[in-house]
């Protein structure tokens, strides 16, 4: 456990201080927002891959976020790093309010109910009573803030130590949560719900509570990229925002804490490189990147990575030996018998956590 | 009084076309279990059709019956090729790949077609204007239009012989093969038909809210809404809901909220349907409650 | 007599899970055979088998056709009516509905209307319940109603899967008594799967015992009832 840890502090000050020495400013702030995403898919990764609940609409915990932290440093001088607790306790509490109604369903409805509210956002952004604080369509913009202790470096830069601490921190508590009791008990929820409520877990409170987290999660990653983008509007947090999450989260690997960091690449860059071939093409990149990984690797990149480790370490496993092959004709079309269920989990291939 | 009998008229018209997309969503829904995120970007992509025939000159109910009959084959072309393999996956799975579509098509008209705004011609200008002009002649055409659809879609499944093996597909397709339907064949057509109907919706909004590739966004939420509301297995609940929907958005705007939050009131619907009746006033599913 | 349906080593299972373990048999052209055995022996996969409805290998020959590989639809198209466990109704459309999609192949319109009557002549339940939804209707209804359907095919070759299954003695005492009777005045070539040994052997004229997927004892229905060790050890009476 003690080498593990000392690797992790190593881990994170090479990722720290290489980059922050070698990058120029546009970099850094490029991966500052890989960073950002990476926080704002773990969110998700919590409440989708380890809850097996499904939303549409992280968008909005995103853009709550970003917006509590621009409307107090803006309005109320607040500093920085102190919008981040109140921006994470509003979105659990928004979570929560919001969990509790949509998840006493299954997941087409949770999915409805969060799309429904990643469209509304930004209408109730717009709104003409909440302008006084949110500066309406035009929004708001704030500072860079400046480095603490008057550090010799560029605001770029400690942004980029900023939030790479902060999501450490963070990923690490969400590995200690999967890890533990209640992550046992919301990967219960997940596979075997009837069960699990049979076994005295209280599913309803459990969920909810979980959406509050992952809803806390994204909010925060609003936040920092608030800060980051030193801008925010309504219209940049439109259905797109929660869409692209969810291609995120289903690309780096739905039920993978370490997926989320590749997510959170994949939608930093991949609009930049994109975007060279045409405005439109992103969003189709997306939607057949997102086709072809629920086809061919539902357990995403981390799902992949993780299957070739194993197969690394196990050898060629003989599992294959299985009795005679029934019916050769590969009647693939031939339905499954009525009654006789058909198991195919998303994540069947994929890392249970780091 | 006389606003609120505007606001309702107006209601209906829109809620026409709502309940017109909620039929389609439902139709999908009853036949596979899936709900499909991307209808919307469906009827925008053939509304797209649609402009482009009528710019180039083609009269407006031949562009009409063309776009109709192509969205149908385009439908048809999605169930076979993409939905088909997904037909047990989980439910993630299939989410992601409605959403993957939404993104292709979505993409795919704004590149095919830009991203400008366009307006859309309507075919009901000319026509006179009825109850001292609480009703436009477009909004009078378009609920005549999408009345006819839904009562032509109805008759069709009640009492033709294919309507018939459709449902009987969608309800239970392992029996349904027992009597020789072939149920494949019966979901790319039901496919077909929301797509169509989906074009039809599309071409009766895009004189109101002018044509732009995210079109039909806000008009799938007020569907799923009606949806909901009125029960997402239930076809003529789902019709009634999505009139419902229409009248109550356009009361609510005028009287209560304002135009600016009318997308909120369709969050507020659906989610205190899902607080009170999850299975919808007309619908009869039992959830899970766990 | 010639048979209309014979299988060959007939191996099937669902996913990994082998039941049918290679097993030959036959149905007499016109005649009913019974197929027995306990719960989990294999009987319902047998008859999917047949239907296509499950992977299988082996021979399945319907006439001069060979019918195993094909899609149920094909199957259905060359006379195969299935009555499933469970019955398989569509309990959300109406009586008539579900006779008329039972129909729903056929191009004789007349032949079709002369069937529906004689279906009414079998099961008069079903006219007066012809509006009805099919939901609604009791056990033993439901299970005339699948065997109406079944019958409206017009088919060669009847499968059915434990008709007696869930109903009350008396109703299951009238099925069998229609299915004598339909049996008598069709031509109908019959495979009747059961638990209830004594009623399929009654109205059987060959029989065959499966248990864990394999056929243990076959031959006439008669000389079965008649020996009391198999009753005993495999038919439970």
């Amino acid at each position: 456990m003690a080498r593990n840890a000392l690797l992790a502090v190593v881990a994170w000050l090479a990722a720290t201080a290489a980059p922050t020495l070698l990058f120029s400013d546009y970099h850094l702030f490029q991966l500052t927002m890989v960073v950002v995403y990476a926080i704002a898919i773990l969110g998700l990764a919590i409440l989708t891959g380890f809850n097996g609940q499904i939303s549409l609409g992280h968008g909005a915990f995103y853009a709550i976020g970003a917006y509590v932290t621009a409307v107090l440093m803006y309005q109320y001088e607040v500093p920085y790093w102190a919008t981040l607790p109140v921006s994470a306790i509003v979105c659990a509490v928004v979570g929560f309010l919001i969990g509790l109604p949509a998840l006493r369903l299954g997941g087409l409805y949770l999915a409805l109910t969060t799309f429904a509210l990643a469209v509304a956002v930004p209408q109730l952004l717009k709104h003409d009573a909440l302008e006084r604080w949110t500066g309406g369509v035009q929004g708001l913009v704030i500072d860079k803030p400046d480095p603490p202790f008057g550090l010799d470096m560029s605001p770029d830069q400690w942004l980029y130590m900023f939030s790479l601490t902060i999501g450490a921190l963070l990923f690490l508590l969400a590995r200690n949560i999967v890890r533990g009791r209640i992550g046992r008990a919301m990967m219960a929820i997940r596979d075997h719900s009837l069960a699990a409520e049979a076994m005295g877990i209280d599913i309803a409170l459990l969920k909810t509570r979980t959406f509050a987290l992952s809803a806390l999660y994204t909010g925060v990653a609003g936040s920092l990229g608030a800060i980051v983008v030193q801008f925010v509007a309504p219209d940049s947090f439109g259905i797109f925002v929660s869409i692209y999450f969810f291609v995120g989260l289903v690309v780096g690997g739905v039920s993978s804490i370490g997926g989320a960091i590749f997510g959170g690449i994949f939608i930093e860059f991949l609009p930049n490189l994109a975007e060279k071939v045409s405005k439109a093409a992103p969003g189709a990149v997306y939607g057949v990147v997102l086709i072809a990984v629920m086809f061919l690797m539902p357990g995403g990149a981390a799902g992949f990575v993780g299957s070739l480790l194993s197969r690394f370490r196990r050898g060629a496993k003989s599992g294959e030996l299985r009795p005679a092959t029934i019916g050769g004709s590969g009647a693939e079309n031939v339905p499954a018998a009525a009654g006789v269920p058909r198991g195919a989990e998303p994540d069947a291939g994929g890392n249970r956590g780091v | 009084m006389e606003g609120v009998l505007h606001q309702v008229l107006s209601g209906i018209a829109s809620g026409g076309i709502y309940a017109s997309v909620a039929l389609a969503l439902v139709m999908i829904y009853q036949a596979t279990h899936h709900v499909n995120f991307a209808q919307g970007e469906m009827a925008t992509f053939s509304t797209y059709i649609a402009l482009t025939l009528i710019n180039a000159g083609v009269a407006y109910w031949i562009a009409f019956v063309i776009t109709v009959a192509v969205s149908f084959l385009i439908g048809l072309l999605i169930e076979r090729i993409v939905m088909r393999p997904m037909m047990d996956a989980p439910v993630l799975a299939s989410v992601g790949v409605f959403v993957g579509l939404l993104l292709i098509i979505n993409s795919s008209t704004g590149w095919m077609f830009d991203y400008m705004i366009k307006t859309f011609p309507t075919p009901f200008s000319g026509a006179p204007v009825l109850f001292q002009g609480y009703v436009s002649g477009h909004e009078l055409g378009a609920t005549f239009v999408t009345l006819v659809v839904l009562v032509a879609v109805y008759l069709f499944f009640r009492h033709t012989k294919l309507g018939l093996a459709m449902r009987a597909a969608a309800f239970n397709p392992v029996s349904a093969r027992l009597v020789g339907i072939h149920v494949g064949w019966m979901l790319a057509l039901g496919w077909g038909l929301a797509a169509a109907i989906g074009a039809i919706a599309g071409m009766m909004v895009a004189p109101i809210v002018y044509l732009d590739p995210n079109m039909m966004a806000g008009i799938l939420l007020y569907a799923f809404a009606g949806a909901l509301l009125g029960g997402i297995d239930n076809p003529l609940g789902a019709v009634l809901g999505g009139f419902a929907v229409g009248i109550i958005e356009n009361l609510a705007g005028a009287y209560l909220v304002g135009t600016s939050l009318k997308l909120t009131v369709a969050l507020i619907i659906i989610v205190a349907v899902l607080v009170v009746k999850p299975s919808g006033v007309l619908g009869r599913t039992v959830l899970s409650r766990v | 007599m010639p048979a209309l349906l014979e299988v060959r080593s007939l191996h099937a299972g669902y996913g990994e899970t082998h039941v049918l373990h290679g097993i030959d048999f036959a149905v007499e052209q016109g005649g009913v055979t019974a197929l027995l055995g306990a719960n989990g022996a294999g009987k319902t996969t047998t008859l999917r088998a047949i239907c296509g409805m499950v992977r299988s290998s082996g021979e399945i020959h319907l006439g001069d056709d060979r019918i195993d590989g094909r899609p149920t639809e094909d199957i259905v198209q060359r006379g195969v009516a299935h009555v499933p466990d469970g019955r398989g109704t569509f309990v959300e459309l109406t009586v008539e509905e579900n006779l008329r999609l039972g129909a729903y192949i056929r191009r004789d319109r007349q032949g079709v209307a002369r069937d529906f009557e004689r279906v009414f002549g079998y099961f008069p339940r079903l006219r007066e319940r012809f509006r009805q939804q099919a939901g609604t209707l009791s056990g033993g209804e439901q299970q005339m109603l699948a065997i109406a359907r079944a019958l409206l095919l017009g088919p060669r070759l009847l499968l059915l899967d434990e008709p007696s299954f869930g109903l009350a003695p008396l109703i299951v005492q009238e099925i069998f008594a229609i299915m004598h009777r339909i049996r008598a005045d069709e031509g109908v070539s019959i495979l009747l799967v059961e638990q209830n040994a004594s009623l399929a052997l009654e109205i059987a004229e060959q029989a065959y015992l499966l248990e864990t997927g394999r056929i243990v004892v076959s031959g006439p229905a008669a000389e079965i009832r008649r020996d009391e060790s198999i009753r005993r050890s495999y038919l439970g009476y």
